[in-house]
């Protein structure tokens, strides 16, 4: 871990940053602070505004309302409406964007030529980083043809090779094959670690941010709904909506009724998976389930009557335990099999759930099921999805 | 809907191949059944020969050798629309000025249906696919997923068709509403027993939507199997490294009489395992999955203790629900999946693989542990009567 790092990685500090096009809200009035050399991820569904923050950031679109700030070293500059070209940033998009009628060796060296870079350190660059990106054999060749791939690779080689303070990704690895995704983002991930820019990375995939680490700034309808550590934001969401965003698949949520003077909480009907609406009334129904003590707590605090509850699909169990003293009947209307694991699908009276089992378990469609679950693991957001009570994780981080 | 057989078809896009002579195979000759009803998966990197082995299915391509068989019919020269078969692409094809009915309603009246019949089974179909709601709507303001889900509908809406054919549905469809619309085509399939073929490079949409996946690579079809056998037993290392996430590690490995050496490390294995890996070929890997091992943060000193092995870790990931270590082990690098709350406690650490899910490889065949062990569901005869119990059950409410 050699590599030496970038004298000036950036510090970005948005305030009040609003995007309107016309009648429609791309973003609402945001804040958000990037701390330098720091890798952050924007995780949201397609629309949440990844992108149109990511071109805000750039610079390539104005904000309709807004300052944008670059620090270096301490010193703030206000860099608003300040065009791209005058800023020390590179940027990666989903689609493949190369220049089409130059080598791959004068794609990657493009942006250093233009800084004037002296010919024997621009070669010298190039050479590094086309190794790094495994691109060495491809140099010579025109980006047409190469694989999508490799294409990706080139595109990333030209914005590591720039070397500048911000280095905005969108989406990088989406239009690859999953293997290939897989592959290359190892390798970015180490290209990254050894380097001292400030990089934002947008993706719609929870497993994705899981895998980078770092930072994450939540996003949902253009807006950020939580940021933080990315560990942090997954074990301690501050709402329904961060729950859900980093739920895949989707987070089972179980409207409950708070006896206060028992401290008790009751299942009622409609338990919803985020996956579907309808719903029946019954079984579920009346579940009583006692919660933890701090969990308890939390909701006697916020006075309220009706809440919900939320477990991830792999705290729904296949076998019972010591602490799952609760029992969730269904049954089964689709078992996927993964390989390493299986999500079944499960119809219960109070509604449908999505369970994730490590292993293969064939289940014939509608057969019973019996899901295990253990009280101390639930989530309790209110009706309006605050988060009230997140449970301790094994490790007690957050 | 029907069988369909192909019998040695290979395309090659450079025209005639003669024997002999090197042909550019984009499929190399191959021979298949899929049966009537059922979903397969054709799954493989770019390039790997899916598109072209779906196109030939479809009519779009004519094989450069061998026939297709649509329920015993030789329907090799016939074109796309002869053939009957319903395709849905990567983006939602639709008129975005009709209504959601009128596009659903579209093939039928192509067709001829008469109204009354249309109405009938447009109303089906929707209701299918939780679109009744919008049938009025026009295409053009709904959401992707909602588009996606009319696109399946005009493949599902014909009740004439040979197989529907899916080339990678799902591209632009979110995450969060993947699992819908996966939910949605299993549901249809159980109900209508369509014939479905789904062209995807996503090991999980091929795994959790197949009955069957067809792994291919470099025009070669590697392995026929369900989701179970080709991530328990991958015929090949491909197989094995493409199936999973992370894939299955391999680590070069010398074979000795009743063990084999992994660098310094050493692990027991059948002698008569060792003698047909050896007659199989020349350069042997030993293959485990990522969750296939036990981890220790700190060695024990138990009798136990001496099945574990030193590793050096590499790379340590918290994913939330698990964490995956990436470690320095024996002949090579390998990924292992622990509990969340696993921490290594420092460089080093121990590892134990399951001596019960060790697969041996000579030059990347799979070397099966007992002699002429069954492996995978290759043998469509193997595959209908598996098959025919679990229809059985479906069938019953």
């Amino acid at each position: 871990m050699s590599a030496t790092p970038h004298p000036a990685a950036l510090a970005l500090k948005l305030e009040g940053m609003e995007k309107r096009v016309g009648a429609a809200t791309h973003l609402y009035p945001l804040n958000l602070e990037l701390v330098p050399g720091q890798l952050n991820v924007l995780l949201g569904a397609t629309l949440a505004g990844k992108t149109s923050l990511l071109r805000l950031m750039a610079g390539l679109d104005a904000p309709t309302a807004g300052r944008i700030h670059e620090g270096v070293a301490g010193a703030w500059r206000d860099v608003t409406g300040l065009p791209v070209r005058e800023r020390d940033l590179a940027m990666v998009y989903q689609q493949f964007i190369n220049y089409p009628s130059l080598s791959v060796r004068e794609n990657i060296a493009s942006p250093l030529r233009l800084r004037g870079v002296p010919k024997g350190e621009l070669q010298q660059r190039v050479a590094t980083i086309a190794e790094q990106l495994r691109l060495t054999p491809f140099l010579d060749r025109r980006p047409a043809e190469l694989s999508g791939g490799q294409q990706q690779r080139t595109a990333l080689a030209r914005a590591l090779a720039k070397d500048a303070g911000l280095l905005l990704l969108d989406e990088p690895l989406v239009n690859l094959d999953y293997k290939l995704r897989e592959e290359l983002r190892a390798e970015l991930l180490q290209l990254l670690r050894v380097r001292n820019t400030t990089v934002v990375y947008a993706t719609t995939e929870p497993q994705e941010a899981l895998q980078l680490g770092g930072n994450v700034v939540v996003m949902e309808a253009g807006r950020v709904v939580q940021s933080g550590p990315t560990l942090q934001v997954f074990s301690r969401p501050a709402s329904l909506a961060a729950a859900r965003a980093f739920s895949d698949p989707p987070l089972n949520v179980l409207p409950a009724r708070f006896d206060g003077t028992r401290g008790i909480a009751t299942l009622v009907s409609g338990a919803v998976s985020g996956t579907a609406s309808g719903m029946a009334s019954g079984m579920a129904s009346g579940m009583e389930v006692a919660l933890a003590p701090a969990a308890v707590a939390a909701v006697r605090a916020a006075a309220v009557n009706e809440f919900l509850l939320a477990l991830r699909p792999h705290q729904l169990y296949s076998e019972p335990g010591s602490c799952r003293s609760l029992t969730l009947r269904g049954t089964v209307e689709l078992a996927e099999i993964s390989g390493s694991d299986t999500y079944l699908h499960v119809h219960t009276a109070g509604g449908d759930v999505v369970a994730q089992w490590r292993g293969i378990h064939p289940m014939a469609l509608g057969s019973a099921a019996h899901l295990f679950l253990d009280p101390r693991e639930f989530f309790a957001f209110t009706k309006d999805g605050t988060a009230l009570f997140a449970p301790p994780t094994a490790k007690g981080d957050g | 809907m029907a069988r369909i057989e192909l019998v040695d078809v290979g395309h090659a896009y450079d025209g005639a191949a003669n024997a002999g002579t090197e042909t550019r195979w984009a499929l190399r000759p191959m021979t298949m059944t899929w049966r009537d009803g059922g979903a397969y998966a054709l799954l493989g990197p770019s390039g790997c020969g899916k598109t072209t082995l779906l196109n030939l299915i479809s009519g779009l391509l004519t094989p450069t050798q061998g026939r297709i068989l649509f329920d015993g019919k030789d329907i090799t020269q016939l074109g796309p629309r002869e053939r009957n078969i319903a395709q849905v692409f990567q983006f939602p094809v639709l008129y975005d000025t009709m209504t959601v009915f009128d596009n659903l309603a579209f093939p039928l009246r192509n067709r001829g249906w008469k109204e009354a019949a249309v109405r009938t089974r447009v109303g089906e179909v929707a209701e299918l696919l939780d679109l009744t709601a919008d049938l009025k709507r026009r295409a053009r303001g709904l959401p992707p997923d909602a588009q996606q889900k009319i696109s399946l509908g005009r493949g599902l809406v014909r009740t004439d068709v040979a197989a529907v054919l899916l080339d990678e549905p799902l591209t632009v469809i979110d995450p969060h509403l993947k699992w819908l619309l996966r939910r949605k085509l299993k549901q249809i399939h159980q109900q209508l027993k369509v014939s479905l073929i789904y062209v995807t490079h996503d090991q999980v949409e091929a795994l959790t939507f197949a009955e069957e996946v067809v792994v291919m690579n470099h025009g070669e079809v590697l392995q026929v199997g369900t989701p179970q056998a080709l991530y328990e037993a991958p015929e090949h290392t491909f197989v094995g490294h493409f199936i999973g996430s992370p894939g299955m590690n391999f680590l070069p490995c010398q074979l000795g009489r009743g063990e084999i050496h992994l660098g310094d490390v050493v692990l027991p294995m059948e002698a008569e395992w060792l003698a047909r890996a050896a007659a199989a070929g020349t350069k042997h890997q030993l293959g485990f999955r990522p969750d296939a091992a036990e981890v220790l943060a700190a060695p024990v000193a138990s009798a136990a203790g001496a099945a574990w092995q030193p590793a050096r870790v590499l790379a340590f990931q918290p994913m939330g629900t698990h964490c995956l270590l990436q470690l320095a082990f024996g002949s090579g690098n390998v990924w292992v999946r622990a509990a969340a709350a696993f921490q290594p406690a420092g460089d080093h650490m121990w590892l134990r693989p399951l001596p019960a899910k060790l697969a041996l490889f000579a030059d990347q065949r799979l070397v099966p542990r007992v002699a002429g062990e069954w492996l995978g569901d290759t043998n469509p005869a193997n595959t209908a009567a598996q098959a025919a119990p679990e229809a059985a059950s479906g069938a019953n409410p």
